[in-house]
C-alpha cells in the first residue's frame, strides 16, 4: 500500500522501470502519453518531410507512387491518433486531477489500461511499415476503394484492427475523465468555476464518447466485408460505399475538434496568465466549446459536398457549418479581449498562445470558405484544404500544445525550458510553418488536387512546391531545436517555485513537480481564478494535519498485462488465430486478477 | 471489476453518484451511438437486397416473440435482484441473478437456433444486404447479452464467496442491472425495428 | 477610456504591417489565375457563378482577417508589460460580446444567401436542348461515350462551344472525381450512385481536367483533356470518331492489326475489327489523340514505344500489364495504332 505522510515534503520515490510499468498514477501515466505521442510526431514529421521531398520538383523521384501512397495516409493516421490526440490526454492526464483539486482520476487502474492498449495500438498500426505495407487507401478509407478487391494487401486489415484498438483505449479514457471531471472536483469546485481547460476536455471526451461508437460499427463493417464476406459497401452487390462516408464524418468531423478544442483550452489558460487579467467572457468561452461541439455533430455531410448530395442536404449541412464560424468567431474575439488591457509577459508559451490566435483564425476563415458548397466543389480534395487543415491543426493544435510545453513544464519538472532556445524554436515553427502551409492556398486555387505523388511541370505548380518543401525543412529545424532546448533542460537544477507565472489555478498550488498525492490537503475553491482570489483575500490553504495518512491507490501490473492481451489480441487477427485466443486468455485472466486485486 | 477504484474517491462524488454508475450511464450513452449506427445500417438497407431471401421469407415472429418475453421476463428478475441487494436480502438476490442468468441463456439458445435456421434456408452474411446486416446487428446484440452473462455470473459466483460482493454489494448489482436492462431495451427496439416494422 | 497617442501609432503601425503582409499574399493568390488548371478563370456561366461567391466570401474573409491580426499584433504590442503598468482586472463586457457574436452571424448571413442561390442555380437540370455525354472514371483513365452519337472515346472529351452539356457520371470500379476548374465545380463519380453536372462552356480551347477523389496508386496520372470547339469542328470531328477503325496501311501496321485483334483484343474495343474487350479504352481512332496513358503524354512515338514496352514502369499500378513484345512487334504496332485516325 502505498501512502504518503501528509506533512513530509514531496519524495520523488525511486523511478525504476518496475514502477514506470505497473504505475496507475496520473502523472506519470500522462508522462508516458505525452513522450510517446511526441515520438510520434516526430515519426509523422518524418512521413510529412518525406512527402514534401517527393513534391519538392515536378516527376519526383524520391519515393514511388505506393510508397506515397502508404506515407500520406500513415502521415494522417500518425499525427492525429498516434501524436495530437495523446499529446492532448498527456495534458488531461498529468492536470485534469491537479486542476480540479483532486488526488487521481476516478479510475486510475482503468486510466493505465487506456494508456498501455494506446501504445498496443500505436505499435500495432505502425509495425505495418514493417510487416508487408502500411494503410494505403488514406486516413478515410473511402469504400470501395477500402474493399479486398482494390486494396488486397495488409494494410487496411492494419488500419481497421489499429484504429479498433485505439478507439477502445480513447473510449475508456475519455469515461475515466468524463466521470473524474463531474464527480471528482475539489470543495467549491463548481462546474462554472472549471478551469477553460478542463471544460474543453470535457467536451471533447463527450465528443469521442458519441463519435467513436460510430467509426467502431464502421471499421467493423469494413472489416466484415474484406473478411467475412459480407458486401456493405460494395455497389455491385447492393452495397453502398456512401454509407461509409456517413460513419466516416460522423466520427471524423467531431474528431477535428477532439483535436483542436484543447489546444482553445491551453491558450484560454495561458493568455491570462502572461497578460496579468482574468479570461475576457468566460462564461461565452466555455458556452462556445460546447456549441461548437453540438454542432460538430450536425456538419459531417461538408465533407461530402461532392458526393451528389441533394440540393436540400447542400443547404442545411453548409448553414450548420457556416453556423460554427459564430462560435468560433466569439472565442476569437475573447482572447482579444484577454489581450487588451493586459500587462503582456511575453515568453515562448505566450509567443505560441498569440499565434495561436492569428494562425486558427486564418485556418477557421479558409474553413468558412469552404462551408459554402459552390466553393467546396472547386476547393474539395485540393491543396487549399490541406492549407486550410494545416493551419488548424499546426497552427491550431500544435501551436497550442508547444504553448502548454512550455507553460506547464516546470510544474511537471520542476525545471524551465530555456527561453532563448524557446523563442528559436517558436520563431524556425511560426516562419516555416506559414512557408509550408501558405503557399499550398495557392496550389490549390491553382488547380492542384491533394494525394497526387507526382505532377507535371506544365501545370505552374513548380515554383510554391518547392517553396513548401523549404518551409517543411524549416519546421523539421524547429523541433530539432526543441529537442536540444527538452534534453538540455532536463540536465539541469529544478529550481521552479509552486508558482513561478503566478497563476490562477490549482496545479500551481502544490509543490513542482507535484508530490505523488498531488496536493497535502485538498485545495478549497472560492473564485473561478483561485490562486488570485486567495492572494488577493490574504487566504491561506490550511496546513495538513500531522499523522494523517494519504491513502493512493497501489501499484497495479493487471493494466499492463490487459494491454499486452490486447496487442496479442490485435496481432492475432492479423496473423494466426492461436494468438488471438492466446490474447484472450490473458485479457480473461487479468480481469479477474483485477477485479480480486485489493485496492485500499 | 472497477471493484473498489473508488473507495479512496467516495467522499469526493461532486455529482451525488457513485463514480462507476456515473461511468456506466455514460457508457451506455456510447452504446446507444453504437446500436443506433447498427441499427441505421439496417434501415438504410431495408428493401436494398438484390435476391432472397428477405425478411418476410425467414422470420417466424411467433418464435422470437417468445424469446423477446423471456428477455423481458429477465429484466423483471434482474429488478428483483436489485432490490434484494439493496435490501441486504442476499438469498433473493443470488435467486434471482440465477433466474436473469437462465433466461438470458434461453434467449441466446433462441437467437443460435434462429441463426441456424436462416442459415438453412439459405440466409447467410453474404447472401444480401439483409443478412449482412441483420447478422451483424443481432450477432452484436448476442454479443452484448453473452458479456452480461459472463458479468452477471461472476457476480453470482463472487456473492457464493465468504464475504459476497463486500460493502459494495448494492452498488455492484445496480450497475449490472443498468447494464443488463440497456440491453434489454436494444433487443426491443430491434425487435420493432427489424421484426415487427413491415 | 480614451485611446493614447502611442496606442493609436502602433495600432496604425500594425495595421500597415497586416496590410503589407496581406498585398503579398494577394500577389501570390491572384497570379494563380493565369495558370492552366486555375480554379480563378472560370469560363462557363456556372463556373463563374461558383466564383463570384467564392470572391464574395474571399474579400470578406480577408477583412475579417486583417482586422483580427491587426489586433492581435496591436494588442500584443502596446499592451507587452511596462514598469508601472497595471492589467486592467475585467472579467467581461455583457454588450460587447453581444456585438461581436453579431458581427460573425452577419458575415454568414452574407455568404450564405448567395452560396445558396448558386447551389439552386446550377444543381438544378439541365437545360433540354443538352449534349448528352456518359463519363465513367476507371482506374486510372476516363471513358466518355456520347449516347445518340456513336462515340465513345478515352481521356479526351470534346464539347461544342456555346452549348450546355449535360455530364452523367459513373464509376467503373472505385470512387473518381470528374472536374475541369474552369468549366465547372468537381462532382464525384460513385460506383451504384448516378451522379451528373452541367455547364456551358463559352469558350473554344483546351482545357484541363484531373480526378480530384484519391482511387488508388496511379490517382495522380488520371488526367484528362477538354477541347472545346466551335459547332461545325465538333460535328466533323463526330463524324470521324463514330466512324469504324481506318483499315491497316502498310506491311508494319498491317502486322500491327494482327497482334491488335490477338492481344490487344483482350481488353480493347476497335470498331471495324474483332478486337470488342471491355476492360480499357476504346482505340478505334487512338491515332487522333493527343495524349497517352490518361493524359500523362503527349502521343507520340517515343512516348507510345515507352508506353506499349511496359505500361506498369511509366505508369505505376497500369492494368496494362506488361506484355513482353519485341522490337519489331512494337514497331509494328505503333504503326498500326498510329493509322487510327
Amino acid at each position: 500500500m502505498a501512502t504518503a505522510a501528509g506533512t513530509l515534503p514531496a519524495v520523488q520515490e525511486e523511478s525504476t522501470l518496475w514502477t514506470w510499468l505497473t504505475t496507475v498514477d496520473h502523472k506519470k501515466i500522462g508522462a508516458m502519453y505525452g513522450v510517446s505521442g511526441f515520438a510520434f510526431f516526430l515519426i509523422g514529421g518524418l512521413e510529412a518531410l518525406l512527402i514534401r521531398t517527393q513534391l519538392a520538383v515536378p516527376n519526383g523521384t524520391v519515393i514511388d507512387a505506393d510508397r506515397f501512397n502508404q506515407l500520406f495516409t500513415m502521415h494522417a493516421l500518425t499525427m492525429i491518433f498516434l501524436a495530437i490526440m495523446p499529446l492532448g490526454a498527456s495534458f488531461f492526464n498529468y492536470f485534469l486531477p491537479l486542476m480540479i483539486g483532486a488526488r487521481d482520476v476516478a479510475f486510475p487502474r482503468l486510466n493505465a489500461l487506456s494508456f498501455w492498449v494506446f501504445l498496443a495500438g500505436a505499435l500495432l498500426l505502425s509495425s505495418s511499415f514493417i510487416f508487408g505495407g502500411a494503410p494505403d487507401g488514406g486516413w478515410f478509407a473511402y469504400a470501395p476503394l477500402s474493399a479486398e478487391e482494390f486494396l488486397p494487401g495488409s494494410g487496411l486489415d492494419f488500419y481497421v484492427v489499429g484504429l479498433l484498438i485505439l478507439g477502445t483505449s480513447s473510449l475508456m479514457a475519455s469515461l475515466n475523465f468524463a466521470v473524474t471531471v463531474i464527480n471528482m472536483r475539489a470543495p467549491g469546485m463548481s462546474m462554472m468555476r472549471l478551469p477553460v481547460f478542463i471544460w474543453m476536455m470535457l467536451v471533447v471526451n463527450f465528443l469521442l464518447i458519441l463519435s467513436l461508437p460510430v467509426i467502431t460499427v464502421a471499421l467493423i463493417q469494413l472489416l466484415f466485408d474484406r473478411n467475412f464476406t459480407t458486401n456493405f459497401f460494395t455497389p455491385s452487390e447492393g452495397g453502398d460505399p456512401i454509407l461509409w462516408q456517413h460513419l466516416f464524418w460522423v466520427f471524423a468531423h467531431p474528431e477535428v475538434y477532439v483535436l483542436i478544442l484543447p489546444s482553445m483550452g491551453i491558450v484560454s489558460e495561458v493568455l491570462p496568465v502572461f497578460a496579468r487579467k482574468p479570461l475576457f467572457g468566460y462564461s461565452a468561452i466555455v458556452f462556445a466549446g460546447v456549441a461548437i461541439a453540438v454542432l460538430g455533430f450536425a456538419v459531417w455531410s461538408h465533407h461530402m459536398f461532392t458526393t451528389g448530395l441533394d440540393t436540400v442536404p447542400q443547404v442545411v449541412f453548409s448553414a450548420s457549418t457556416m453556423a460554427i464560424a459564430v462560435p468560433t468567431g466569439i472565442k476569437i474575439f475573447n482572447w482579444l479581449g484577454t489581450l487588451y488591457g493586459g500587462s503582456i509577459h511575453f515568453n515562448t508559451a505566450m509567443y505560441f498562445a498569440v499565434a495561436f490566435i492569428a494562425l486558427f483564425t486564418i485556418g477557421g476563415l479558409s474553413g468558412v470558405m469552404h462551408a459554402s458548397p459552390p466553393v467546396d466543389s472547386q476547393q474539395q480534395d485540393t491543396y487549399f484544404i490541406v492549407a486550410h487543415i494545416h493551419y488548424v491543426l499546426f497552427g491550431g493544435a500544435i501551436a497550442g500544445i508547444f504553448a502548454g510545453i512550455y507553460y506547464w513544464f516546470p510544474k511537471m519538472t520542476g525545471r524551465f525550458l530555456d527561453e532563448t532556445l524557446g523563442k528559436l524554436n517558436f520563431w524556425l515553427l511560426f516562419i516555416g510553418m506559414n512557408i509550408t502551409f501558405f503557399p499550398m492556398h495557392f496550389l490549390g486555387l491553382s488547380g492542384m488536387p491533394r494525394r497526387i505523388y507526382t505532377y507535371d511541370s506544365d501545370l505552374g505548380w513548380d515554383t510554391w512546391n518547392m517553396v513548401a518543401t523549404v518551409g517543411s525543412y524549416i519546421l523539421g529545424i524547429g523541433i530539432i531545436v526543441f529537442l536540444i532546448n527538452f534534453f538540455w533542460t532536463m540536465r539541469k537544477e529544478p529550481t521552479a517555485s509552486n508558482n513561478p507565472w503566478g497563476a490562477a489555478t490549482l496545479e500551481w498550488a502544490t509543490t513542482s513537480p507535484p508530490p505523488e498525492h498531488d496536493f497535502d490537503v485538498i485545495p478549497e475553491v472560492r473564485d473561478r481564478d483561485p490562486l488570485w482570489y486567495d492572494r488577493d483575500h490574504g487566504i491561506e490553504q490550511p496546513e495538513p494535519q500531522p499523522g494523517v495518512h494519504i491513502h493512493l491507490p497501489p501499484p497495479s501490473y493487471f493494466p499492463l498485462l490487459m494491454g499486452l492481451g490486447v496487442l496479442l489480441l490485435g496481432v492475432g487477427v492479423l496473423s494466426h488465430l492461436a494468438l488471438t485466443a492466446l490474447g484472450a486468455v490473458i485479457i480473461v485472466y487479468s480481469v479477474w486478477g483485477w477485479a480480486l486485486e485489493p485496492t485500499d | 471489476m472497477a471493484a473498489s477504484e473508488a473507495a479512496h474517491g467516495e467522499h469526493h462524488a461532486s455529482a451525488g453518484v457513485d463514480n462507476r454508475l456515473l461511468l456506466m450511464w455514460i457508457f451506455l450513452a456510447s452504446e446507444c451511438l453504437f446500436f443506433g449506427s447498427l441499427i441505421s445500417t439496417y434501415l438504410i438497407f431495408k428493401g436494398e437486397s438484390l435476391v432472397r431471401p428477405l425478411p418476410e421469407d425467414v422470420f417466424d415472429i411467433p418464435l422470437t416473440s417468445l424469446s423477446t418475453f423471456v428477455l423481458l421476463f429477465s429484466s423483471f428478475t434482474m429488478v428483483l435482484a436489485v432490490y434484494g441487494a439493496q435490501h441486504a436480502r442476499p438469498r433473493m438476490m443470488k435467486l434471482a441473478l440465477l433466474a436473469t442468468i437462465i433466461a438470458g441463456l434461453i434467449f441466446l439458445g433462441f437467437q443460435v437456433y434462429e441463426f441456424k435456421t436462416f442459415g438453412e434456408e439459405g440466409l447467410n452474411l453474404s447472401t444480401n444486404q439483409f443478412g449482412a446486416s441483420f447478422f451483424v446487428l443481432t450477432g452484436f446484440h448476442g454479443t452484448h447479452v453473452g458479456v452480461g452473462l459472463l458479468y452477471l455470473g461472476s457476480m453470482l459466483i463472487g456473492s457464493m464467496r465468504r464475504n459476497g460482493l463486500g460493502r459494495d454489494t448494492a452498488t455492484h448489482v445496480e450497475i449490472a442491472g443498468l447494464y443488463w436492462h440497456f440491453v434489454d431495451i436494444v433487443w426491443i427496439v430491434i425487435f420493432t425495428v427489424v421484426y415487427l416494422i413491415p | 477610456m480614451r485611446p493614447s497617442a502611442r496606442a493609436i501609432t502602433l495600432t496604425v503601425v500594425s495595421f500597415a504591417a497586416v496590410l503589407i503582409t496581406s498585398y503579398l499574399i494577394w500577389v501570390g493568390w491572384d497570379a494563380t489565375t493565369g495558370d492552366p488548371q486555375t480554379t480563378l478563370a472560370p469560363l462557363s456561366e456556372n463556373a463563374r457563378a461558383v466564383d463570384d461567391v467564392y470572391t464574395l466570401i474571399t474579400i470578406l474573409a480577408g477583412l475579417v482577417m486583417i482586422g483580427v491580426l491587426t489586433l492581435t499584433l496591436a494588442f500584443a504590442i502596446i499592451f507587452r508589460e511596462r514598469p508601472g503598468r497595471e492589467a486592467q482586472q475585467i472579467h467581461g463586457n455583457p454588450r460587447l460580446e453581444v456585438f461581436w457574436t453579431l458581427i460573425p452571424v452577419i458575415i454568414v448571413v452574407a455568404i450564405a444567401v448567395p452560396s445558396f442561390q448558386v447551389i439552386v442555380d446550377t444543381t438544378g437540370d439541365a437545360p433540354d436542348d443538352s449534349l448528352e455525354v456518359v463519363a465513367t472514371g476507371n482506374q486510372w483513365w476516363f471513358e466518355f461515350e456520347y449516347p445518340g452519337l456513336g462515340v465513345v472515346t478515352a481521356n479526351e472529351l470534346h464539347l461544342p462551344v456555346d452549348r450546355p452539356v449535360n455530364v452523367e457520371l459513373r464509376a467503373g470500379d472505385v470512387i473518381h472525381s470528374f472536374w475541369v476548374p474552369q468549366l465547372s465545380g468537381k462532382v464525384d463519380m460513385v460506383p451504384g450512385h448516378n451522379n451528373r453536372l452541367w455547364f456551358t462552356p463559352e469558350e473554344t480551347g483546351e482545357y484541363l481536367g484531373q480526378c480530384a477523389e484519391f482511387c488508388g496508386t496511379s490517382h495522380a496520372n488520371m488526367r484528362f483533356r477538354v477541347f472545346v470547339q466551335t459547332q461545325e469542328e465538333f460535328d466533323q470531328w463526330v463524324a470521324e470518331q463514330a466512324a469504324d477503325a481506318l483499315p491497316a496501311e502498310g506491311e508494319l501496321a498491317v502486322a500491327g492489326e494482327g497482334i491488335a485483334t490477338t492481344i490487344c483484343a483482350a481488353c480493347h474495343v476497335i470498331r471495324g475489327t474483332n478486337a470488342a474487350g471491355q476492360l480499357g479504352p476504346d482505340l478505334t481512332h487512338f491515332g487522333s489523340r493527343t495524349t497517352l496513358a490518361s493524359g500523362m503524354f503527349p502521343n507520340d512515338t517515343e512516348n507510345l514505344r515507352a508506353w506499349l514496352a511496359d505500361p506498369p514502369d511509366v505508369k505505376p499500378g497500369s492494368k496494362m500489364p506488361n506484355l513482353n513484345l519485341s522490337d519489331e512487334q512494337l514497331d509494328q504496332l505503333i504503326a498500326y495504332l498510329q493509322g487510327l485516325d
